[in-house]
């Protein structure tokens, strides 16, 4: 009994397999459905259907004179760095995608492509901006500016627009994401403002509430602007405790603090903060405008950084898939061949700006950041525009 | 001095969920593994009921910020203890009522609070809830340490249910017969004393305070999510067995230790230390008074 199981199962996988390998381009999504940061997913979720949609209602990509409708397999990885890389996995060598999208933080990021290159699978990291997720890994892509250049962007901004000259930074030291952006940060305004400049330099550990005693030290500290490059979930804690141990000063943030519901958590307590991020809803023109029109009608709501990320990475990978002479059918060699199709990529006209990947090196685009300012409305407002 | 009015307000939280830990296991021997997440059905009920008295459901009119507080407080302590009582009738008391052994009641109620905090996860989705400013946060400054209205509250709350507890606990009828059945729950019933009242009654308090914390914790940490109650309720757990468990004065005093402890490592070494730290200190202060600060040594405990 059990036998002809494992028979019949077997060959209802060995029927399936090449009829759908032919007809199908498969792209995994390695994402935070639930957790710690879900609407990270969700937007990621978005972004993707409203891609897929969009390319499949047009009869699909062509690949070698040959069209085909894709794919998308969405895996849930809980928002921890575990899930993530069991989800690139079962991605990987059960799914038999062609490439993968995501992780999205770094903290997933990191483990899940360590994953992707060992199993020499294209994969695109499109909001991930921590430096290790593409070192010496090939097979890696980026679809964001990284931590190295936010954290001196950040730091430049609070000497030219704040005139500080002395700063405080708050991060939780247990997530790679903000550990990384706090140390660049710290190097960089040391370096304008001199050693000993960063006067508070407090640390938290990862589902935390109660900020009171670094805050403290902070205000005592004498700062004269607060960078907190954490996730839309502990910056309203942070910014009203902040105020209520009577820290009246700017606090400055990362790209991390444009997703999510962050005002809707936050409320008024978070008007008037700046941060740095990879694009600003309002006053976007073109092909931006575009995309936002459209996804504003599918889910009423405005997308965020990372449904914007999500949607040019996605895109990127697929531009490349077009590229290709053909589709052999064999996996090994067609992502290879898809990875370095991603590589000589010259210029991605993106919605989050120009793209390319440089020609040695690791895989981390160039392209501009952008500064938002929180405006008294509540919108994420365009104020300045900061290149490498 | 600024930072040890923090630890009285984190304390408070300790204090007031292990409490709770502490009336169930004073009574029955049983370790509620489920309270820290009745207290986070307690965050989640306050925020319907905030939410309701302030009109944004459209049933009743908004009301003034104050009212919405002092209804919420009854009425949020009520429905939590609600919660708490459900799980006793449904899980806790047909196991008791098999007489099995008690290890099994701990894994049940261990299974409750993942029950609890996963059916929130499929009920309302994981998505954070804000919870609305019910009073405007007013800032004082007194001789440089800055005291506001909301945490002075949440620390004179946690004062007043532990005198509350302590009166009923020593002064009350009821509070007697929940010291008997500690003492001997099978010559208590022999004794006219009707058992399962008096559990329930224990619930009722554990749970109903535990409500409480989470509205006041909701008011201070406005940002509440299905997953808040396991580890404070985890850290209150051993701070309830610091204190002494089973005596009321030990796990107040066990909470305040913990916030204590907790706040002043984060304010004088690197976060990171804090768990370290905090948790050697609780170890060694077991190691030398293993029934805790309060607690008296009993001949079994789990």
């Amino acid at each position: 009994m059990k036998r002809s199981w494992l028979i019949a199962l077997l060959l209802v996988l060995g029927m399936a397999a090449p009829a759908r390998a032919a007809d199908t381009i498969k792209l995994g999504f390695n994402i935070p459905l639930t957790g710690d940061i879900p609407d990270v997913g969700e937007s990621s979720k978005n972004a993707a259907e409203m891609l897929k949609k969009k390319i499949n209602d047009a009869g699909g990509i062509e690949v070698g004179g040959k069209k085909y409708l894709v794919e998308f397999i969405y895996e849930d990885n809980e928002s921890k760095a575990e899930s993530a890389l069991s989800a690139a996995r079962k991605l990987i060598t059960q799914d038999g995608v062609l490439g993968m999208v995501g992780p999205q933080s770094s903290k997933q990021a990191v483990p899940a492509g360590e994953a992707a290159n060992d199993l020499k699978t294209p994969m695109m990291a499109p909001w991930s901006t921590n430096p290790n997720t593409t070192k010496n890994r090939p097979y890696v892509f980026r679809g964001c500016f990284l931590d190295t250049f936010q954290g001196p962007t950040a730091a430049k901004f609070a000497n030219e627009e704040f005139k500080a000259k002395k700063a405080a930074v708050l991060y939780d030291i247990a997530s790679d994401y903000p550990k990384g952006l706090a140390e660049d940060f710290k190097a960089a305004f040391e370096k304008i403002n001199g050693p000993g400049s960063v006067v508070a330099f407090e640390t938290f550990t990862t589902k935390d509430v109660d900020f009171s005693a670094q805050l403290t030290n902070i205000a005592k500290s004498g700062a004269d602007v607060l960078f907190v490059p954490q996730y839309y979930n502990e910056v309203p804690l942070i910014v009203k405790q902040a105020k209520s141990l009577g820290f009246n000063k700017p606090v400055l943030g990362s790209d991390s603090w444009g997703s999510g519901d962050l005002m809707g958590l936050c409320g008024d307590d978070c008007k008037g903060y700046f941060f740095v991020t990879h694009y600003a809803a309002a006053g976007a023109k073109g092909k931006t405008k575009e995309f936002i029109d459209e996804y504003t009608k599918l889910y009423k709501k405005t997308p965020d950084d990372v449904a914007a990320l999500t949607w040019d990475g996605a895109n990127l990978m697929l531009d490349a898939v077009k590229t290709l002479p053909a589709l052999t059918g064999d996996m090994p060699k067609d992502r290879e061949a898809l990875m370095k199709a991603m590589a000589g990529i010259k210029k991605f006209e993106g919605i989050t700006g120009d793209m390319s990947y440089p020609p040695t090196g690791d895989h981390d685009p160039i392209k501009c950041a952008v500064v938002v300012k929180i405006d008294d409305a509540g919108k994420f407002a365009f104020y300045k525009s900061v290149c490498p | 001095m600024q930072n040890l009015l923090n630890a009285l307000q984190w304390g408070s939280f300790y204090s007031l969920i292990a409490l709770g830990y502490c009336l169930v296991y004073g009574v029955l021997l049983l370790i509620n593994f489920a309270h820290g997440d009745i207290f986070m059905v307690g965050a989640y009920i306050a925020f319907y009921v905030c939410m309701l008295f302030l009109g944004k459901f459209g049933f009743i009119p908004g009301m003034p910020g104050w009212l919405v507080l002092a209804l919420a407080v009854p009425l949020t302590m009520l429905l939590t203890a609600v919660v708490g009582v459900t799980l006793e009738r449904v899980a806790y008391r047909p196991l008791r009522r098999k007489g099995v052994n008690r290890l099994y009641v701990v894994i049940t109620a261990l299974m409750c609070g993942l029950i609890l905090e996963n059916g929130n996860l499929a009920l309302l989705g994981a998505s954070r809830k804000s919870f609305p400013t019910l009073l405007p946060t007013k800032v004082f400054d007194v001789f440089g340490v800055t005291v506001t209205n909301i945490k002075l509250m949440v620390i004179g709350v946690a004062i007043f249910s532990f005198l509350l507890l302590h009166f009923i606990v020593t002064r009350t009828k009821i509070g007697m017969a929940m010291r008997a059945i500690s003492y001997d729950r099978f010559a208590v019933p022999l004794m006219g004393i009707p058992a399962d009242t008096v559990i329930v009654f224990t619930f009722v308090l554990g749970s109903g305070f535990a409500g409480l914390a989470g509205l006041f914790f909701a008011m201070t940490y406005p940002v509440i999510d299905p997953y808040m109650g396991a580890l404070i309720g985890w850290k209150a757990f051993i701070a309830a067995v610091v204190g002494g468990i089973g005596s009321i004065a030990g796990a107040f005093a066990g909470g305040f230790l913990l916030g204590f402890v907790e706040i002043m490592v984060v304010a004088f070494f690197p976060s990171t230390f804090r768990d370290l730290i905090a948790f050697s200190i609780l170890l060694l202060i077991l190691s030398i008074r293993p029934t805790g600060l309060f607690g008296v040594a009993r001949r079994t405990k789990i």
